[in-house]
């Protein structure tokens, strides 16, 4: 009897809403479909968290791959005779090494005469090498009279054939179009003035002349026209000028608005419109600080133009609100009882604040100084509008009121620069000022996981 | 000189410390329990009252010489000399006089600018001297003043504090008077540009031709100031990115917080992080090194043209540099949902998918929809990449296969380089400044304004 009724209750149930049969075959394959769906939704994540990576690692490895060879330059060994009657012994960095130096070079090749070939061999060498001569003279007067042995930088186009980034050959244009004339499809490559130079290049590589020694130009020198001579000692300068112009403004005065905001202000329409400004201003785009640093800094109160000190300033008031903001962040998590037991044994606010919750929340306050001071070093638009990316040959003139480059600035400039060899000098560039980021970001983790406290 | 100013306040204020200290240990007597404050708040009362106010003189000196000293030496030029000189005449005098005065000189002058570079250099001298003595003086008086009034009950501890409360006060406004200053400033300079050009020409205008000549015969454009174009570039160029970085920003951040081990969550999303702490010049140097040619030799593959500074290359490299941006807000906002809803959708038996899409996302659908519009402010007031990647002639168009510029390209193009604020090119860049500002403005304030209204409270 029973088994008749259960049977009738199922029948009737199949009939009202034939979906409560989870073991049917359409069930099944509903829940298949839908674990299907949660499969692919998860795949979906997974592609975007690897497309993500895969772009950083292209990002770092094609920067690293065009930039490594900055790091060596390649030198020619070439031995030049110290003339003393051409050489003023009183004042040698008076005197002009040019034709001193393009002769000693040319004294290789006793076997090229013409005009011509002469000028074009010399350029195989880097126009500053007589610079690197009048330097090494001027350091060592006493060699004067004698022959020495100098590495010289080779100029770019060869520089970056030594390197293998530029080929001897390239394919003629017009070859696309599919006019083949016949008379082979490669062209000498336009940076090279002539077959003989490559000739007399090979010979410089079979009589084991050039080296490929650490490029130390690239950390010592200031900027220069030639690539292979091109350093960024010049842009860290400028950069550290500007961003301790940065720190001591947004320092000081961030913890001291943070401290104000966090412990003391009262709560009105005041401090609320202080607190709108402060998360307005941290979403401003830098190019407007830039235009406010033009029209008030250098335009109404007559600073000039391209100096570290209007830079600095208009960086600190781009990294005062991340450091606002960290410091409450900080100060917030210093617990009510630190405060509640200073207060109980007759402190006043101030002194609460000043001997007890900021010394606790210097480390929370320095990480988030350091990461803002970091974003600070790598912010370009502000500082080209103002003027900052001046063409610096030399590091002998820098302050505070001296027309200054920074690093991102002289990256720009650089990677809008047509000769070859800057290309990899970018690289180089940026692959130093983020190793600088990512120092400075280890110290504020370091900071951070030495000194912060939980309570 | 003014360096050394600095430097003899400091000295100045530093013995004001001293003196203040040692004063109210004498006042004490040996018994400096009867003191109302410690020694030290004494010797800080009497150092910030000296060195506060002098400093803060002379920077207003420093800033107000120059152009006082301006006014007075135009005002002294033999009127016969410069009557019938345009202001541009006028400036230009007054810079050669300026250059003669600092010893560089070029041809030979006249007599007229010798002798007012004599008198520059002579007033300024004056000024200068008069700087340091009137500090220097102002100084004493308030460290002897002072210090006299130490005294056993002087309450020399509220006072510091009261001192401390105005510092941190002013500190605050600074915050307001950036924002103050970028205001006027761009709104000044914005008003002297459609003083020469007319507002709806600018606002309307489907021509943008801004190189306009400043010398007599340099031959250039006409020079026209409609900003549709170039908005239309920067809107472009913002979509493309927004269509690389929100699917794989909100994808990763979904994968994250969801699907993902604790351990691959600990390691991806710092990797993430490197991602948004990259400078944007970097991002735009990747751009015309790898991404554009690459752009280009896929496009003659399929036999398409892309140009090199497509709006293409310059859009998706900004996408790449805003995926963490999105995902680290979407991230927070699923994360902030809380747990009961997600156990609840369990244990109506949906799958992990249906609960993500059903109930996560659409309860942290403001913040996920205020960090995307967050994200456009960005992309739309992002410079770098743009200055590198894309183009500089403003052309009407939404191919994405072509060169477009933006806001940000036109302004660093109009002011790179020296130049005087009185000709509508530069005067352009401010006004495409101020709508910049205040575009992003929008947006963020509507962000925000989404979060607060449409966030569920659910505790």
């Amino acid at each position: 009897m029973t088994d008749i009724l259960d049977h009738q209750i199922a029948e009737r149930d199949k009939l009202a809403n034939p979906r409560h049969d989870w073991a049917s075959d359409n069930a099944r394959r509903r829940i298949k479909r839908r674990y299907g769906r949660d499969r692919l939704l998860r795949i979906f994540g997974l592609g975007a968290v690897i497309t993500a990576l895969m772009l950083l690692a292209i990002l770092i490895a094609s920067l690293t791959y065009t930039g490594y060879v900055a790091f060596y330059t390649t030198k020619v060994k070439v031995e030049i005779f110290l003339d003393p009657q051409k050489i003023d012994r009183e004042n040698p960095g008076k005197t002009k090494y040019r034709k001193m130096t393009k002769q000693a070079f040319n004294a290789y090749f006793p076997e090229v005469k013409n005009r011509k070939d002469k000028r074009n061999l010399s350029k195989i060498l880097s126009s500053g090498a007589q610079y690197i001569v009048r330097d090494y003279v001027v350091s060592h007067p006493e060699l004067i009279g004698q022959t020495v042995s100098l590495n010289l930088p080779l100029s770019d186009p060869f520089d970056q054939l030594q390197k293998g980034v530029i080929p001897r050959r390239i394919d003629a244009p017009g070859k696309n179009s599919g006019k083949n004339d016949g008379n082979g499809e490669k062209m000498l490559n336009p940076r090279f003035k002539s077959e003989k130079v490559l000739v007399w290049f090979d010979t410089l590589v079979a009589r084991d002349m050039l080296s490929s020694p650490f490029s130390w130009e690239l950390f010592v020198n200031a900027d220069s026209r030639f690539p292979e001579l091109a350093g960024l000692a010049g842009a860290f300068t400028g950069s550290l000028l500007a961003l301790l112009v940065c720190f001591l403004i947004s320092f000081p005065v961030g913890i001291a608005a943070a401290i104000y905001l966090e412990e003391f202000a009262p709560k009105n329409r005041f401090t609320d419109f202080v607190e709108v400004n402060i998360n307005n201003l941290a979403a401003v785009p830098s190019v407007v600080f830039g235009l406010l640093a033009l029209a008030v800094f250098i335009n109404f109160f007559g600073l000039p133009r391209s100096v570290p000190l209007v830079g600095g300033m208009a960086l600190a008031l781009m990294t005062l609100p991340t450091i606002i903001v960290s410091t409450r962040a900080a100060l917030k998590a210093v617990p009510p009882s630190i405060r509640e037991a200073a207060l109980g044994v007759g402190a006043s606010r101030h002194e609460v604040v000043l001997h007890h919750v900021l010394p606790l929340a210097m480390p929370g306050i320095l990480t988030g100084t350091i990461i803002g001071l970091a974003q600070a070093l790598g912010e370009t638009a502000p500082l080209l509008l103002i003027g900052m990316n001046a063409f610096i040959p030399s590091i002998e003139n820098l302050g505070l009121m001296e027309p200054a480059t920074a690093l991102p600035t002289q990256i720009f400039a650089w990677g809008d620069s047509p000769e070859r060899g800057f290309v990899s000098r970018t690289s180089a560039a940026i692959l130093v000022l983020i190793g600088f980021l990512v120092m400075m970001n280890l110290v504020a983790i370091y900071l951070r996981q030495k000194f912060e406290r939980k309570w | 000189m003014f360096g050394s100013l600095l430097i003899i306040l400091l000295t100045l204020s530093v013995l004001g410390f001293y003196l203040g200290r040692q004063k109210a240990f004498v006042v004490a007597g040996g018994k400096r329990s009867q003191l109302h404050s410690r020694p030290l708040y004494h010797g800080l009362y009497v150092a910030a009252l000296v060195g506060i106010p002098t400093l803060l003189l002379s920077l207003i000196w420093v800033f107000l010489q120059r152009p006082v000293i301006d006014a007075l030496l135009l005002q002294s030029l033999d009127p016969k000399a410069i009557t019938g000189l345009s202001i541009a005449e006028l400036s230009l005098l007054k810079s050669e006089i300026k250059s003669v005065a600092q010893g560089a000189i070029f041809g030979d002058p006249k007599p007229i600018v010798i002798e007012a570079a004599d008198r520059l250099n002579h007033w300024r001298e004056i000024a200068n001297w008069a700087m340091v003595a009137t500090c220097i003086a102002i100084g004493l008086i308030v460290l002897i003043a002072t210090r006299s009034k130490i005294a056993r009950l002087f309450r020399a501890r509220e006072r510091v504090e009261h001192l401390l409360d105005l510092l941190m006060i002013a500190a605050s406004v600074l915050a307001i008077l950036t924002t103050f200053g970028i205001v006027v400033s761009l709104t000044i300079e914005s008003l002297r540009f459609f003083d020469r050009i007319p507002f709806f020409e600018f606002i309307f205008g489907l021509n943008w031709e801004p190189q306009i000549p400043i010398r007599e015969g340099q031959v250039t454009g006409g020079g026209a100031f409609g900003a549709i174009p170039v908005y239309v570039g920067t809107f472009l160029i913002a979509l493309i990115a927004m269509l690389v970085a929100i699917p794989i920003g909100l994808m990763a951040a979904i994968y994250l917080s969801e699907y993902a081990s604790r351990k691959m969550r600990a390691i991806v999303k710092p990797l993430l992080e490197i991602l948004a702490g990259i400078p944007t010049v970097v991002y735009g140097f990747f751009a015309v090194l790898i991404v554009a040619p690459a752009m280009r030799n896929f496009g003659a593959m399929l036999g398409v043209e892309i140009a090199p500074n497509s709006a293409l290359a310059a859009g998706a490299v900004m996408g790449i540099m805003l995926i963490p941006f999105i995902s680290s807000f979407s991230d927070d906002a699923i994360s902030a949902v809380p747990r009961s809803l997600r156990e609840g959708a369990y244990g109506l038996g949906a799958t992990k998918s249906e609960t993500i899409i059903d109930v996560l996302l659409p309860a942290a659908l403001p913040g996920i929809a205020s960090g995307i519009l967050l994200a456009v402010s960005r992309a739309i007031g992002e410079t770098m990449i743009v200055v590198m990647a894309a183009g500089i002639i403003a052309t009407l168009t939404f191919n994405p296969l072509a060169p477009v510029t933006t806001v940000t390209v036109q302004i660093v193009t109009l002011l790179i380089g020296d130049s005087e604020f009185d000709n509508p090119k530069t005067l352009a860049a401010f006004a495409l400044g101020l709508t910049l500002f205040l575009l992003t403005l929008a947006l963020n304030v509507f962000a925000l304004r989404i979060v607060r209204k449409y966030r569920e409270q659910y505790d």
